[in-house]
């Protein structure tokens, strides 16, 4: 039984993702709070129906862009349109096409679960007898039907969570813009945010999330860019990333000693690059059993081995450094 | 400032359709508990006409008006209750729960990611703070008539002065608790609140003051609301009442601007 399939945006069925018009376009986007450059010229450009992610670390800029796009933040510089028009002037008819889940949850506390809906759903205008039908759908799309009149105060940190992303969908909106969706919810939770943001996705509806998850974005995007001091580091698809800025495997090894500095040494010329953690070292190479065995012939033996597939983290970690930033 | 302005002249329907939904907000929020402190509004300029009005009315044979008539002190002082209930009904929207939903539940951050911009929240709160104030002073102006401290037909015209009263204070207040900080200085805007309602030529004319002080009383917000309503509910005042109007009219127009601009400084960041 399908039924939750038809909850979101039921017209946009069927729509072809081409390479149409960019739905946000930003070029050389500025944002500075006083002497502070939050972000610092991106150009980005997110195209219909696709589910485009700005990963960074904390303090990257993601949460300022996705002020700006959400038009709720007058960009300082640059330009930018979304869905062809200037956030500044035409604010308020940009907002009644989008759905935004902010980083911080701001249910109104007054209100019980379904009127929190429905409320919101008034201030874009939809008529009363469609804000109570589509608040009753999508309590149902995020598994809340049962606590329609509860307060929101006892709610689990999950269900708020389910609960600000149902109320970005009140306006069945075409973007729907998520500033870390899933921080903060133990992993069931997680998993039901992402099971319903693909659905969202398979309904056509383009999303646009900011993550320090690399699972989260490997799981949901299909294009990202890295941000770091307000700038972004690189781009492309998930996989693209890895290519790029990884290698195929790495191998993970554990030295019983105090230092794992001294056997590094030992390892040069194996893989592309070695990193040295404090509590092993990393080596990035095609293959990690081929590897592995170049490790054992030079007489060295870890006490712990793994090979592992690269990831989205390595890439993260490589180009945003690893050192702690807040 | 043109894209500030011009938009809102423009687009009245729509405006009038947010700010509607801010007040169809509130009307969801009000549950049982609030009820209780909807009927102390009321019940305390009652309680203040009766005490002072009548009880200190006892003793003073009664006072005379400008135009020089004398009327009884509780007929004097009863249009000067009404105007600070609407002042109060008022100002305990737009100030408390204003600063409340401002700042505490951020209700706004998550409202101005919809079509809805400051102004009309701005808008919105206000029309909810006189749906309130205007119950004040309906009941207060039926008390007012049974008590025979006016007429029926003053009463009416009494309603729309009061109503404007109310206005001009909710949103002189909401201007003001756009610079409040925390919760402390609210004590400071209460103090300021009861200075008015002693001295705005409430239960004293102001014409005995001397003429410094009187000049300075006579440009408060509470004494041209007293002076309106007094004129209105007794009579007496002549062609003033014109110009306590167009004050009122100026003091909502100047809050609301002030408030709507500091709340667009302040979430559109």
């Amino acid at each position: 039984m399908s039924k939750c399939l038809v909850v979101v945006g039921g017209h946009r069925y069927g729509r072809p993702v081409t390479s149409a018009a960019p739905l946000i376009r930003a070029r050389g986007l500025v944002k500075r709070f006083g002497d502070f450059t939050a972000v610092d010229g991106i150009d980005v450009e997110v195209r219909p129906g696709e589910a485009f992610g700005f990963l960074g670390p904390n303090g990257a800029g993601k949460s300022s862009t996705m002020r700006m796009i959400g038009c709720i933040s007058p960009p300082s510089g640059g330009e930018l349109r979304i869905l062809g028009m200037d956030p500044v002037r035409d604010g308020p008819a940009i907002r009644a096409r989008l759905g935004v889940c902010p980083q911080l949850d701001n249910l109104d506390p007054e209100l019980t679960v379904q009127e929190n809906l429905t409320t919101y759903a008034r201030y874009f205008g939809v008529p009363r007898s469609t804000a109570r039908r589509r608040a009753a759908e999508l309590l149902d799309f995020v598994q809340l039907t049962e606590r329609a009149d509860s307060r929101v105060e006892p709610l689990s940190g999950g269900m708020k969570r389910r609960l600000t992303i149902a109320r970005a969908l009140v306006n069945e909106p075409e973007i729907v813009l998520l500033d870390e969706p899933t921080t903060g919810l133990d992993p069931q939770a997680r998993h039901l945010v992402w099971e319903r943001l693909f659905r969202l996705k398979q309904q056509g509806v383009t999303l646009v999330l900011t993550t320090h998850y690399m699972d989260e974005a490997e799981q949901l995007c299909d294009r990202l860019v890295v941000m770091d001091g307000g700038r972004i580091v690189a781009e492309g698809s998930p996989r693209a990333l890895i290519e790029q800025h990884s290698t195929r495997e790495v191998l993970e090894l554990r030295f019983a000693a105090e230092s794992q500095e001294a056997f590094a040494g030992k390892l040069d010329g194996l893989g592309e690059r070695v990193e040295v953690l404090p509590d092993r070292v990393l080596l990035y190479v095609t293959d990690g059993d081929a590897a592995l065995a170049q490790v054992e012939a030079r007489g060295l033996t870890p006490a712990a081995v793994l090979v592992r597939r690269s990831s989205l983290e390595d890439v993260f970690l490589h180009l945003t450094g690893r050192t702690l930033v807040d | 400032m043109v894209t500030l302005v011009l938009p809102r002249l423009l687009d009245t329907a729509g405006t009038t359709r947010r700010s509607a939904s801010m007040v169809e907000r509130n009307v969801a929020a009000l549950k049982s508990v609030y009820w209780l402190l909807l009927i102390s509004g009321f019940v305390e300029p009652v309680l203040y006409l009766l005490s002072i009005g009548f009880g200190v009315g006892r003793l003073i044979d009664g006072i005379a008006l400008p135009d020089g008539r004398v009327v009884e002190y509780a007929v004097f002082v009863a249009p000067a209750m009404l105007a600070a209930s609407a002042m109060t009904g008022a100002l305990a929207e737009t100030t408390f729960n204003f600063f409340g939903k401002f700042k505490y539940q951020k209700l706004y951050d998550g409202i101005i990611a919809t079509p809805v911009r400051p102004f009309e929240i701005a808008l919105g709160e206000l029309s909810w703070a006189m749906v309130r104030g205007s119950a004040y002073s309906a009941a207060f102006l039926a008390v007012m008539v049974t008590m025979g401290l006016t007429t029926g037909g003053r009463a009416l015209l009494a309603f729309p002065a009061a109503v404007l009263t109310g206005f001009a204070f909710g949103s002189a207040g909401m201007a003001l608790s756009t610079f409040m900080r925390s919760w402390q200085d609210f004590d400071l805007m209460a103090s300021a609140q009861f200075t008015l309602f002693l001295f705005s030529g409430t239960f004293i004319p102001a014409e005995v003051y001397p003429a410094a002080l009187r000049w300075l009383v006579e440009v408060t917000p509470l004494y041209r609301s007293v002076h309106l309503l007094r004129d209105v509910c007794v009579g007496g005042g002549g062609w003033w009442g014109l110009a306590d109007v167009l004050y009122l009219l100026a003091l909502t127009a100047l809050g609301l601007t002030v408030a709507s601009r500091r709340m667009v400084g302040l979430l559109y960041r």
